[in-house]
């Protein structure tokens, strides 16, 4: 009962905050909306007795991810004329549409298995031992972080002012 | 496994407190978050009291002494005072996020205390996931300081944020690899756990570690030598320039909490929290974490404020290789010699730590003219 009110307090509140994060014209204030939604999204995970990947979450997605944004937004140029409409609004629409589409065709033709034992507690162990044992996850994790990296290079490539 | 040998933690003399104490999942609740919301506000009065006096001490001054006896009223006369303010919010302020900036701010400190122990058993909650989930909360405070740097309007207040986040951003690695440290010696991420386990201090086992978590504790909750985000002299007072009354008062409040907060943590971590002689543990747990408020107030007082590309060049090239080196002979003593006594760990160690920071010394020349960044 308890845990069923706690989940729909977050989802309404996730749902709120990622639509505020969309029409919201105040840059600033969107980002902030996109750290109340993944507080949100933690705390979905902490009534799944996932407290560990709750814990990662506020710590990637608010401490580091959500601050580089805010970072950006706060290097911006001319960020009070707020959130300016480009010409790519009919292609981005069409996309956005393809994704959402394949998103809920999966998300329900998927036939989800619901495990019945009960949250291993303590969660710490369990998986520590899927990542570090033998045939555990080290290696897909680290290619993982490779691939990261290769996309942050990336970024710094594209967005480097050329010296002429 | 080496690391399970480690977490058969030896029963402790004193007397654990039950998980529910005192009885009931909704009193063990109410009693404690009035019992820590009660503690943050009393220490940090006494914080204020210590750093205001022992400042003045090593300054050869007198400090506040009117109010009360010993000057001990001062810091309710500057509550009393600060919340009797009129409540200025600038014309050119995004009020909801100024609004807001404060109590973002300081809620993430109070729920710091949550897993902070008291005494063996007595805290709100022994997470299992204790340090993780005080390493996640409170890099949700430096979101309510940029509240204030933003929502303000002035660009002292922008400034000051802007230097938080770079202070922030660098000193949280060379911290979480110390806090990594300690938990493979512990072998758990429970803060009572790891009290639990602290038959020697991990300050001397992992004195190198302590110094890096010290040094990047100061430099995260902007106390000087790290305070360039409130710098008077240079950004009239930083983030939270155009914030007055209780909205001031808030802030105050968390800077000094936060203090205390990283006081508690590091008595936690590695002065072995509240285990001690004779006295009973809460009494021991707050004197300790008064010690390291006292050894914060003092580099305070005797240190400069450094530049701000000397602060990033303390945390990469100095803080963080040598966290890396830390943390890889450390998980080389724990999982070759698991068994041999500890206290040949804390002899090779405290050489290890002064070679190595002897060494860095060597490479890291700071104050004479232009670094390269």
């Amino acid at each position: 009962m308890g845990l069923e009110i706690a989940f729909w307090i977050m989802a309404i509140v996730m749902v709120a905050a990622a639509l505020a994060v969309i029409f919201l014209r105040n840059v600033f204030r969107a980002a902030l909306a996109l750290v109340l939604c993944f507080i949100a999204v933690a705390g979905i995970y902490v009534t799944l007795s996932a407290d560990f990947l709750a814990a990662v979450q506020i710590l990637v997605y608010v401490g580091a991810i959500s601050v580089l944004i805010i970072l950006g937004v706060m290097m911006t140029r001319e960020v009070q004329n707020g959130n300016p409409v480009n010409k790519m609004e009919l292609p981005a629409a069409i996309v956005a549409t393809l994704l959402l589409g394949i998103l809920v065709y999966v998300v329900t033709s998927t036939p989800w298995s619901i495990s019945a034992l009960d949250p291993l507690t303590p969660t710490t162990m369990p998986l520590a031992t899927k990542l570090f044992s033998e045939n555990g996850f080290i290696l897909p994790v680290e290619i993982g972080a490779v691939l990261l990296l290769a996309a942050i290079l990336g970024a710094i490539v594209i967005t480097r002012e050329d010296k002429k | 496994m080496a690391t399970t040998e480690l977490l058969n933690i030896t029963p402790l003399p004193m007397q654990v407190t039950p998980a529910d104490w005192p009885g009931g999942y909704w009193w063990h609740w109410v009693f404690f978050t009035i019992v820590i919301i009660a503690f943050v506000l009393i220490m940090v009065m006494g914080a204020i009291y210590i750093e205001r006096r022992g400042m003045a001490r090593m300054q050869s001054r007198l400090g506040p002494n009117r109010t009360g006896p010993f000057g001990l009223l001062q810091p309710v006369a500057d509550a009393v005072k600060v919340l009797l303010k009129e409540n200025i919010v600038p014309a050119t302020a995004d009020k909801i996020v100024h609004w807001l900036a404060p109590i973002v701010a300081f809620a993430p400190v109070l729920m710091i205390f949550t897993v902070i122990p008291f005494q063996n058993g007595a805290l709100l909650a022994d997470l299992n996931i204790g340090i993780l989930y005080i390493v996640a909360i409170s890099s949700v405070a430096t979101v309510g300081t940029f509240m204030a740097g933003w929502g303000s309007g002035n660009k002292y207040s922008l400034l000051g944020a802007m230097r938080n986040i770079a202070a922030v951003v660098s000193y949280e690695i060379p911290m979480v690899l110390a806090i990594v440290g300690v938990v493979m010696v512990s072998g758990s991420l429970s803060m009572n756990q790891i009290v639990a386990g602290q038959d020697i201090p991990y300050i001397l086992m992992q004195p190198l570690g302590f110094l890096i978590f010290f040094i990047a504790a100061c430099a995260e909750i902007n106390r000087s030598p790290f305070d360039l985000m409130e710098a008077d002299s240079e950004l009239t007072a930083g983030f939270h320039t155009e914030y007055s009354g209780m909205k001031f008062a808030m802030f105050y409040l968390v800077e000094y909490a936060e203090a205390i907060a990283m006081s508690a943590i590091i008595t936690t971590l590695f002065l072995s929290g509240w285990r001690g002689p004779l006295l009973p543990p809460w009494l021991w747990f707050i004197i300790k974490t008064f010690i390291v408020f006292f050894v914060m107030v003092w580099t305070r007082t005797t240190l400069p404020r450094v530049r701000i590309d000397q602060l990033m060049g303390l945390a990469w090239k100095f803080l963080f290789p040598l966290a890396l080196i830390n943390l890889f002979v450390t998980a080389i003593q724990v999982v070759v010699w698991p068994d041999i006594s500890q206290w040949i760990f804390v002899i090779v160690n405290i050489a290890i730590a002064g070679a190595l920071i002897l060494l860095w010394s060597k490479f890291f020349k700071l104050g004479q003219g232009r670094i390269e960044v």
